[in-house]
């Protein structure tokens, strides 16, 4: 591995992990697309300023990007305390206008602006390492290293400092108010950190793909812990495995970087999806198919129950007289009656089938509850 | 240019009719078609069905190589209503809500677009040009077989949402309704769904990728503040679509370095806020007059039957009182002296004298109604 490529993984980690921290409340809080919508408008902010400044490098870019942001927030707020619009249409009606305005402003402005819609919508990670920061003449590392482990740093005091307020906020928007927390001044500081990050990370991966590292690692977190600590600490790993895998991949195939972090990001979900243990696809089939046999295995010691002892015991009580009774077809039944055999629920002797001490307690236990 | 000039180009000029034709069809198609997205709270799913259309623009290229519209076309459909299934799939299968579904597929779908679209920028024969033009729309490169394709495809679209008016209807404003009256709901769903992709594909080429998603929530939140009926709604709506995209693609493509889908976006956007604004009924001026009108009216009812009241106790209902004792009985009302000089010009209160105010007949004889009308509500 070459320096550059060390930096540049570097990079992408922080990046990731930095966005994932304040996305897992975006995907709690239910206002993942404002992360869409902030990512967009940022845009704006990040033109005008550099239009007075003409600096890319200048601090008061970032500044005046995340008021953009928060703007945003704001003015979708305004739109949808009018009763006129509801809430996803205000946030549909208010980025594209400011992007809009963002993007024009590049377009008229191209010649002498070094912003293109390529590096917009991708941002350019490849080229993070060859802009240094320089303190007294020593060559530190990749600005953008600094900037954005920066940012990593203000959203992890932010959501350390406030991780009570944060989680009943969150989870009980009610109650926080009633107890006196102002959820709104919690969901504006929120906004100002993803406002932030999405300005610090916009360079690295462009508007677009801001999204994808804020809402892909905490959706995948979502369905593998229901606690909010290992849910902040699962993003950040999905983040940033995503984000190195997507590195590699980008490496050797030769196409753009953030791309592939964001496809990463949708494999790993993907896979997460699947293979979830609790929540996940394949362990939802396997429940569910468990369920049926256990349902099967319930009624066959019911129905045996019912019919013992009586004078119809003798009929009722036969393995081929199940797919009559209970409607199963007869593969069904045979296969019910030799796991329920297995399972040393009932004993069969020439075709008839009687419950043993087990099969009776169980058929007890399912009668009741 | 002379308005009289743009006009005679749009029918004789072959570029400029062709793009406005173009962007009257993506205007009316998307405009009646959001009307559904936007009732049914969905406005976002086409931001998610414009961005997740981008590989599948770079996958139909890739794969058949040829830069036809009907295959990109094809390809952005198929690849939208794949992203579209994902996120319904997520909705009803995982904790995760909508918001994060589609935040999460839009841009996972659109990283791995710009992934093919770097492929293609690689490869050796630069025929791939072009393919850029879907990030923010080229109104001005298209050609009148792209102007047939959007108008079979859109006019299909409209007449299917003739044809199922009564479903679509129902399923927006009542969706359980319709399931106990026995519609199949899950198939109308698909289909509207799916003229809902086919309204956003065939805009991508025009207004981009990036803000397609505005041409479907705009038009139809301009046009819900002017009418409460659905057919209303929708003409409307189509209406300002075509507005919003006829005048947007004519003013870029008159102006150097003016991207079509910015500029579309701002149009429609101007007619949004002038409808949010001055709509009858619902527009915030309205309402701020009719706000005003109301409370002013409060305010001169409160003081005819202070007034009013003030002479029943002293057994005189033309009593005279100043109005420093109106004041008293009426904290927060505003301008005491105001109202009853408006009240004065309409002849409901004389001044005799020095601030001395009393009710005329008429005066008398509406404070006593409204004594009446408080006392039957009470």
């Amino acid at each position: 591995m070459t320096s550059a490529q060390i930096e540049i993984q570097l990079i992408a980690a922080v990046v990731a992990a930095a966005c994932a921290l304040p996305g897992v409340f975006l995907i709690l809080r239910r206002t993942a697309m404002m992360s869409d919508a902030i990512s967009h408008a940022i845009l704006l902010g990040i033109v005008l300023a550099f239009l007075v400044t003409e600096d890319l490098t200048s601090p008061f870019l970032i500044v005046a990007a995340t008021l953009t942001g928060v703007l945003t927030v704001l003015l979708v707020e305004i739109l949808h305390k009018t009763r006129l619009v509801k809430e996803d249409a205000a946030i549909g009606l208010v980025f594209p206008v400011l992007f809009s305005i963002g993007v024009i402003l590049i377009a008229r402005f191209a010649g002498s602006v070094h912003l293109d819609t390529d590096a917009v919508l991708l941002g350019e990670l490849a080229f993070a390492p060859f802009n240094r920061l320089v303190v007294f003449g020593v060559d530190i590392g990749p600005r953008s290293l600094y900037l954005m482990g920066g940012i990593l740093v203000i959203n992890l005091v932010f959501i350390l400092l406030f991780f009570k307020e944060l989680k009943l906020s969150t989870f009980d928007a009610g109650l926080a108010a009633s107890l006196g927390f102002m959820p709104w001044i919690l969901h504006y500081g929120l906004m100002t950190l993803v406002s932030v990050t999405a300005v610090g990370a916009f360079d690295a991966v462009g508007s677009i793909l801001v999204v994808a590292l804020m809402i892909g690692p905490p959706a995948a977190a979502y369905l593998l812990t229901e606690r909010l600590s290992s849910m902040l600490i699962l993003s950040a790993i999905i983040g940033i495995v995503g984000a190195i895998a997507g590195f590699w991949i980008a490496n050797w195939t030769d196409v753009s970087i953030a791309g592939t972090m964001a496809s990463m990001i949708g494999v790993v979900f993907v896979l997460v999806y699947v293979f979830s243990p609790g929540r996940g696809l394949l362990a939802t089939v396997r429940r569910r198919i468990l369920q049926k046999w256990e349902f099967a295995l319930a009624m066959l010691v019911i129905h045996l129950s019912q019919h013992e002892n009586q004078p119809e015991a003798v009929n009722e009580c036969r393995a081929d007289h199940l797919t009559e009774h209970i409607r199963w077809n007869a593969e069904f039944a045979r296969r019910v009656v030799r796991l329920a055999k297995h399972r040393e629920l009932i004993v069969e002797t020439n075709g008839h089938l009687r419950l043993t001490s087990v099969g009776h307690s169980l058929a007890a236990r399912r009668v009741v509850g | 240019m002379e308005i009289t000039q743009i006009l005679h180009n749009l029918v004789f000029d072959y570029t400029l009719r062709t793009v406005a034709l173009g962007s009257a069809i993506l205007g009316i198609v998307s405009g009646s078609l959001g009307v559904f997205a936007v009732l049914r709270r969905q406005s976002l799913l086409g931001d998610s069905v414009s961005h997740t259309a981008l590989p599948g623009i770079a996958l139909a290229f890739l794969l058949t190589g040829s830069k036809a519209p009907l295959m990109l076309i094809i390809g952005a459909a198929v690849a939208g209503w794949v992203g579209t299934l994902f996120v319904l799939h997520i909705i009803s299968n995982t904790p995760i809500k909508a918001d994060g579904a589609l935040g999460m597929i839009l841009s996972v779908f659109f990283g791995f677009g710009l992934v093919l679209l770097t492929l293609i920028q690689k490869m050796p024969n630069s025929r791939q040009a072009g393919l850029e033009k879907f990030l923010f729309g080229q109104a001005s490169a298209l050609m009148v077989q792209d102007v047939v394709i959007m108008a079979i495809l859109g006019g299909l679209s409209l007449v299917l949402l003739a044809v199922l008016w009564k479903e679509f209807k129902l399923l927006s404003f009542d969706p359980e309704y319709a399931v106990s009256l026995g519609f199949p709901t899950r198939t109308i769903t698909i289909i509207l769904t799916t003229i809902l992709v086919i309204a956003v594909v065939i805009g991508l080429q025009t207004v981009g990728v990036v803000l397609m998603s505005a041409m479907i929530v705009a038009p139809a939140s301009a046009a819900r503040q002017w009418t409460d009926r659905l057919g209303g709604m929708v003409l409307l709506s189509g209406l300002f679509g075509v507005m919003a995209g006829v005048s947007g693609a004519v003013i870029s493509s008159l102006t150097a370095k003016l991207p079509t889908g910015p500029t579309i976006v701002l149009c429609i956007s101007v007619i949004v806020i002038v409808s949010i604004l001055f709509a009858p009924n619902r527009g915030l001026v309205m309402r701020a007059g009719r706000n005003y009108r109301n409370r002013q009216r409060l305010i001169t009812d409160a003081i005819l039957l202070d007034l009013y009241e003030l002479g029943v106790q002293h057994h005189d209902p033309y009593h005279a009182h100043p109005s420093s004792t109106l004041k008293v009985m009426s904290v927060k009302r505003g301008n005491i002296l105001q109202t009853l000089r408006h009240l004065r010009e309409q002849q409901l209160v004389a001044e005799s004298g020095d601030d001395n105010w009393s009710l005329t007949v008429s005066g008398v004889e509406k404070a006593r109604a409204l004594a009446d009308r408080a006392e039957e509500k009470a």
